[in-house]
């Protein structure tokens, strides 16, 4: 089975780009220039100088004692959360803003949901001096308010998104938008491997540095040559991507997505495209997501802004179609229970996305020996509000009791 | 049997003069408006009508419109109800209509039966932004043929030479000029392009060439008509429809237009 896109940017009967004709000839410029210039050896020295001195990477595979005794096996920690931007997201963005710069483009524009891939690309355009414009759902500002922060104080414009649910959908329409009404000097920095080709392919590459270290990390640290499982969690799906890329095509090492199932898979409020969406057509590829029979989008629900998404990329709807990768449902209490017991065990906050990957750890059985990497894609200082008001509600619930 | 029809449109355009075209969203300002809406248009100057399928999620369109596709999809506007309103009134009017939206309902709807509706409709274009040139030629143009139906596609300060021959060749009906790069109802002036204009004006089309977005007025109108065959109104149009549709104030907008 082939998990890389074919000639047209398709992954089977996923992805392809279905722009309207104003974004057409920068959609293509950018399908025809994108693997030349990610693989030209200058530009390849130029990012990894920076993901080097200015991320931090390589980021470090760190063994859990707790979570391994609780599952009876080997966890092991990918330490995205302690990137420089405080999530696996500067991987794409440094990449995306040089991408940008080589191709003469002087403006930058991009969506964010919980404010990881903002506050990232903030960093970017900060570090490498163009201007950034930032656009993120209403609701989605209220509950990250803090990331909102470090987004201006970085020198970024935040511009409300107040369409539709006001999350990351309408943040990402919007951001298209500015890039409709802007063609010429701007460049569209995607934050998942969504959108039309070639961003999924794009941005999976990018964030395939998380597999790359894993390659030798895995064999010098946990003694076996490769993972039996790895694990994160999906909202578009960059971290999936980028941590599964390397193993996507050995079939001895399990892939595991966790969706944000929000209140649960039944319950109207959810985000978890592969178990409630279908095929159809939206923000530029074919892909799955959650919609009416008439097509209109149906509004996503989580806990996590960052995966309160409709859909997946579509790399992540082949994965699933193919039975390569195993999607789960992890519900908004099963996510902060994970995320709050990784924070009292060993003194990790995860982002509440990262910690989805953590509660995905349940619904697997593991081998005693089986070595796990769990990719902690994000920390959890954003979310600090929204774990307290958790703890305290289930303290009263208790005390009620 | 049914009678075979001559596609509107297409006959519209055999005579020389320009053409004005008059977009507004399915099912606004309330679900049966369309119907009204339809039979004043047909009675007005108007040489065609475009009607959006709204759509949750339409990235081409600016606030004006982003509002009237929210309002008729919570009227109720579905594919379904628009085909059997058009269906109901083609009797008593006789003006080309096109329809116009994202992908996504169109596929989800199947897009052959979509093609056969329109033709039992009288539906005479469709013009899906979203859609791909090479997948219309791969798989969809056949339905289009089979069933009298335009393909319409749009054309922008972006498109190339080359491209514009191919989506010339492709096109029937006419071609969707873009007045610049922009969402509809954008602030932009569409006389900010005229290094655009002029291309289009000297390319030698085989189709018509009919410009929208961001023409508001009677002067942008007899703008546009030095560069193309015709004009769209859109934003500024369905602006007039909202908080209801007034015939007076609607015929008053469409008097000042022409």
């Amino acid at each position: 089975m082939n998990y890389q896109i074919d000639e047209n940017g398709f992954y089977g009967p996923y992805g392809g780009a279905y722009v309207p004709e104003v974004l057409y000839s920068n959609v293509e410029n950018l399908s025809r220039n994108y693997q030349a210039i990610l693989n030209d050896p200058d530009f390849k020295k130029e990012l990894s100088r920076l993901l080097k001195v200015y991320v931090g990477r390589e980021t470090p595979l760190y063994h859990s004692p707790s979570l391994s005794e609780v599952y009876n096996t080997k966890v092991y920690l990918k330490r995205e959360d302690l990137c420089h931007s405080g999530s696996h997201k500067i991987n794409n963005t440094l990449g995306q803003v040089l991408l940008a710069k080589r191709l003469g483009k002087t403006r930058i524009v991009a969506e964010t949901g919980a404010g990881s891939h903002g506050v990232a690309t903030a960093m970017a355009c900060a570090l490498l001096k163009l201007p950034c414009f930032i656009y993120m759902g209403e609701v989605d500002i209220q509950r990250q308010f803090p990331n909102v922060g470090r987004m201006r104080l970085l020198g970024a414009t935040v511009i409300p998104a107040l369409s539709g649910s006001k999350t990351l959908k309408d943040a990402t329409n919007e951001a298209f938008r500015d890039w409709i009404n802007n063609p010429l000097n701007t460049f569209y920095v995607l934050g998942s491997v969504v959108g039309p080709h070639p961003y999924p392919d794009m941005v999976a590459r990018l964030q395939s540095v998380i597999s790359q270290e894993l390659l030798h990390q895995v064999p010098e640290i946990t003694g076996k040559e490769k993972p039996d499982y790895v694990v994160a969690c999906v909202g578009g799906g960059s971290n999936a991507a980028g941590s599964f890329y390397h193993f996507l095509n050995d079939p001895e090492v399990k892939l595991i997505a966790a969706e944000a199932a929000g209140k649960g898979l039944d319950s109207g409020f959810t985000a978890a495209a592969t178990f409630r969406g279908k095929p159809g057509i939206l923000h530029g590829s074919k892909t799955k997501f959650m919609q009416t029979n008439e097509g209109q989008v149906v509004e996503a629900h989580s806990i996590s802004a960052g995966l309160d998404y409709p859909g997946i990329g579509p790399l992540h709807a082949w994965l699933s179609d193919t039975g390569r990768a195993k999607f789960v449902a992890v519900t908004d209490d099963e996510a902060l229970d994970a995320g709050l017991a990784l924070s009292q065990m060993e003194g990790i906050i995860p982002a509440i996305e990262s910690a989805h990957a953590l509660a995905a750890l349940s619904q697997l059985n593991f081998k005693t020996d089986d070595v796990v990497v769990v990719c902690l894609s994000g920390r959890g200082d954003k979310d600090l509000e929204t774990y307290i008001q958790y703890s305290n509600s289930k303290k009263t619930a208790h005390g009620n009791v | 049997m049914e009678t075979f029809k001559k596609n509107r449109l297409k006959t519209i355009f055999k005579s020389p003069e320009k053409k004005v075209s008059i977009y507004f969203t399915a099912g606004y300002p309330a679900l049966t408006d369309t119907l009204d809406l339809l039979s004043l248009l047909a009675e007005s100057k108007v040489d065609f009508v475009e009607i959006g399928i709204p759509f949750s999620d339409s990235v081409m369109d600016g606030e004006v419109i982003l509002e009237s596709h929210k309002v008729a999809l919570e009227n109720g506007m579905t594919i379904e109800i628009l085909f059997d309103q058009i269906q109901k009134i083609r009797a008593q009017v006789s003006i080309p209509v096109v329809l116009m939206g994202s992908m996504n309902p169109v596929y989800q709807y199947g897009f052959e039966k979509f093609c056969q509706r329109c033709h039992e409709a009288g539906v005479d274009g469709l013009l899906l932004p979203d859609l791909p040139l090479d997948e219309y030629e791969k798989y969809y143009r056949v339905w289009y043929q089979q069933n009298d139906l335009a393909p319409i596609f749009m054309i922008s300060p972006q498109t190339n030479g080359d491209r514009m021959k191919r989506i010339d060749e492709l096109g029937e009906g006419f071609l969707y000029a873009l007045s610049g790069n922009s969402t509809t109802g954008s602030t932009s002036e569409i006389g900010d392009n005229s290094e655009y204009l002029q291309r289009l004006s000297n390319h030698k089309f085989i189709n018509p060439v009919v410009l929208g977005f961001n023409i508001k007025t009677k002067d942008d109108i007899l703008f546009a008509n030095q560069f193309a065959d015709g004009a769209i109104v859109g934003s500024a149009f369905v602006k007039t429809l909202k908080g209801g549709f007034n015939k007076e104030r609607t015929k008053h907008f469409l008097e000042q237009l022409m």
